[in-house]
């Protein structure tokens, strides 16, 4: 197998060109995606039979929920091939990746609470499902204050990414925890064995949204790495030939 | 072994080393994780004797009574083999219907009434549009998913 590809993955120089050759091909589409989304689950999409337009704050919660796992498990894996090819431009992905994947985690929490309100009744329950998303936010802000707090980069990289490494057990945990134990929280409504619990009109608008979310997270993490590489990278000569003075 | 190698190894054994401490842990502490109990485990007696826990399940129809003149509510919260009466006193949640699921957290009290300070409403993963359900109703008198008009008059504002 030809591993080129992977290899010149490795080059600050390259990733640099190839970030800011695509973000442009991730962020449209993600505007695109939202705005589509927005639009169907806000207007088009019908209310609910229980919870009336209550429920349409699904079309931000979930896709929020499913993104702050979607990038802890891209930062842990980043972080575990950094640690394992010692591969620098790795360490960069894992850094890039917690910022946002706090901004997810935060978001889910806050209108899941805004939900819990008046549908549950209550803001905040120490529920197993509540409670494994809060620890990810707590794990998220950890592995950003552990690499704030060491000065050496590599010892900061290495430190980080063992970190991020054994946060991971904390996904299915919080995925599985309404399964696992009497919740609060219901079941998952679309990523389960069955089909989803929702009519197409209710569903495609969510789908939409999870895959400009996604789109989203693409297009964000790209600019972020082409900041984080710059940081990294000052010193060397190929910048002077990228960035213009 | 190369260095890579070695490397992957104690990444992978960090993993499974920190998955099998979670899930220790997680077991032995299974009474805590769990959220609430429901009445099957009331009637068995392994909820926790004269403290406060939070008993789950469904309200069951028409058990639903609120004496006239104040916020005192009285239910059944059932888990379709063993049933818990309930009385609490004050505003119930928006979500909160009959045969719709519940989790009241209080004390039991020595008659075997369940006295709730707390009841908040727990919603199902079903979304379906209203005419969907009416309809779904009339077919097959799908109880769950009859909209059912609120079982209270006031608005869940309070917790």
């Amino acid at each position: 197998m030809d591993w080129t590809w992977f290899h010149r993955l490795a080059s600050p120089p390259h990733v640099y060109a190839l970030a800011v050759r695509l973000t442009p091909w991730f962020a449209w589409p993600a505007a695109l995606c939202i705005a589509a989304g927005l639009w169907s689950g806000l207007v088009l999409a019908p209310p609910d039979y229980q919870q009336g337009d209550g429920f349409r704050i699904l079309y931000v919660h979930a896709p929020s929920a499913w993104m702050s796992l979607m990038v802890y498990v891209t930062m842990a894996t980043a972080a575990a091939v950094g640690l394992i090819w010692r591969m620098k431009v790795a360490h960069a992905v894992a850094a890039s990746c917690a910022p946002i994947g706090a901004s997810f985690t935060f978001a889910a929490l806050v209108t899941g609470a805004l939900w819990g309100q008046p549908m549950w009744g209550t803001y905040w329950q120490w529920d197993p499902r509540l409670t494994s998303e809060l620890v990810l936010l707590f794990l998220y802000l950890g592995y950003m204050g552990l690499r704030a707090g060491i000065e050496d980069p590599q010892r900061a990289d290495r430190a980080s990414a063992v970190l991020a490494v054994v946060g991971v057990v904390n996904v299915p945990i919080i995925h599985y925890s309404v399964t696992w134990w009497n919740s609060l929280h219901q079941a998952p409504s679309v990523m389960r064995l069955a089909k989803p619990a929702m009519p197409f009109a209710m569903l495609a608008p969510l789908l939409l949204m999870l895959l400009g979310f996604t789109l989203l997270f693409a297009a964000l993490l790209l600019t972020r790495l082409r900041a984080e590489v710059l940081a990294r990278e000052r010193a060397a000569s190929w910048i002077r030939e990228v960035v213009s003075v | 072994m190369t260095p890579r190698r070695r490397r992957l190894a104690l990444v992978l054994g960090i993993v499974a080393g920190v998955s099998i401490a979670g899930a220790l842990a997680l077991s032995a502490f299974r009474q805590n994780v769990t959220f609430f109990f429901d009445p099957s485990e009331v009637a068995a007696g392994m909820v926790p004797a004269g403290e406060r826990f939070r008993l789950g399940g469904m309200v069951t129809k028409g058990s639903l009574q609120r004496p006239p003149g104040s916020l005192e509510v009285h239910f059944v919260v059932t888990d379709f083999s063993h049933d818990v009466p309930v009385s609490y006193t004050g505003v119930l949640p928006d979500l909160f219907r009959e045969g719709a699921g519940v989790v009241a957290h209080g004390r039991l009290r020595a008659d075997g009434t369940f006295v709730a300070d707390e009841v908040l409403a727990k919603h199902d993963e079903k979304y379906m549009p209203p005419e969907v359900a009416r309809s779904l109703k009339r077919r097959h008198g799908d109880s769950r998913a009859e909209p059912t008009a609120p079982a209270t008059a006031s608005s869940g504002s309070g917790g």
